[in-house]
């Protein structure tokens, strides 16, 4: 049986200039904040720029953006076209799980990932971010082998669970995938030990974000384009900057 | 009629991959298996290959579809199942048509209640064979 999704997915995706899978084999590190506020930032810069959610089980770029996105059906038009959010073209199966809890087994992750990526089309799309979910499972090994031309970035904090779990996630996969760089996120006090791990394995280190003690209630009590501006313009800007050069 | 034109994008796609690794001048059949869960509309997605063969200049005799049903199978008692007629659950089978997936987030064993069980068959489209000519 040939599975006419994979010769597909790679039409869908040609035409992007570059893609961003924002991922990290350890989870809580950040990667959904992140992935959104570059997102924002690329947009805000001039890119044209896209928004994937692949974590189905768990998604949350949705609520990061504060949308409801049970009132929204993504228009039709060969294809699946993801509706702006915040000016991003934004798309989450959420759209059609209606925000229904979602459990999943490997297969069925694998199914749903080859099924959005074949749909979904990113028009006039230059820069993509896809919000991987946390591992090395399923989500992240389907997106390495089914594009070729997605770079990853790897978030980290300097905790040592952290720093451990992606270096073995940087050993595993730095012979057969383009790791673009690594983040690192919630550094105490400058205490950053990302750069260290960059510097063994020869990638880039792009930066880091500092801990915010009230960012939790900060992400209840503020929209996310403000919490930009006045709380990560000028970290995620360097990064960005990094990034793009 | 959104997923019509991407799968046939798609088979196509794939169509000419396997025509040139092979050498093939001409494709004489292919055969697709679609599954009921996803509502496919046949006749839109004949329609879609053929217009999609005539822009992309592909030549393909034949194509023939075969349908699969549906089974449901769960992971914790064993049950199976089917949907004998998915107009019982309209309201949710436009999500189900694009990503047959999200048929998890709307039901569950009909014997146990467990959300843990797996479409054995039915859930996608496949292309069982293509007869190439040299």
């Amino acid at each position: 049986m040939i599975d006419p999704r994979i010769f597909g997915i790679r039409r869908r995706l040609k035409g992007i200039k570059k893609i961003y899978a924002v991922a990290s084999s350890k989870g809580g590190v950040g990667k959904t904040l992140i992935s959104v506020l570059l997102a924002l930032k690329s947009k805000e810069i001039g890119y044209k720029t896209g928004l994937l959610d692949l974590d189905f089980t768990n998604p949350s770029c949705h609520i990061l953006l504060e949308r409801n996105v049970m009132d929204i059906l993504p228009e039709e038009n060969k294809g699946i076209i993801p509706p702006k959010i915040l000016d991003l073209s934004f798309m989450t199966i959420v759209y059609y799980t209606r925000d229904e809890p979602l459990a999943l087994r490997g297969s069925g992750i694998d199914n749903a990932i080859k099924e959005l990526l074949t749909i979904t089309r990113w028009i006039n799309t230059e820069i993509l971010y896809i919000d991987m979910p946390p591992g090395l499972s399923d989500e992240f090994l389907d997106i390495t082998s089914l594009l070729d031309n997605v770079d990853v970035l790897i978030v980290t904090t300097p905790s040592i669970l952290s720093i451990r779990s992606v270096e073995k996630m940087i050993k595993l996969f730095r012979d057969h995938v383009y790791i673009r760089g690594l983040l690192e996120n919630m550094v105490k006090e400058h205490d950053i030990r990302g750069d260290k791990l960059s510097e063994k394995y020869d990638i880039e280190y792009l930066g880091y974000i500092p801990f915010m003690p009230d960012l939790d209630k900060t992400l209840f009590n503020e929209n996310i384009e403000n919490i930009l501006k006045n709380r990560f313009d000028i970290y995620i800007t360097s990064i960005l900057t990094r990034l793009l050069k | 009629m959104v997923h019509e034109w991407a799968l046939a994008e798609a088979i196509i796609d794939t169509a000419i991959e396997l025509a040139k690794e092979k050498g093939a001048s001409k494709i004489k059949k292919i055969i697709v298996r679609i599954g009921v869960l996803q509502s496919i509309e046949w006749e839109i997605l004949r329609y879609a290959l053929d217009i999609m063969k005539k822009e992309l200049n592909v030549k393909i005799e034949n194509i023939v579809f075969e349908e699969e049903d549906v089974r449901f199978k769960c992971g914790r008692c064993g049950y199976e199942w089917g949907i004998e007629d998915l107009d019982e659950m309209d309201e949710v089978r436009e999500a189900i048509h694009f990503i047959p997936e999200t048929v998890y987030a709307y039901i569950k064993c009909p014997n146990c209640g467990s959300p843990d069980f797996t479409i054995v068959s039915g859930r996608g489209v496949y292309i069982r064979r293509i007869e190439a000519i040299k």
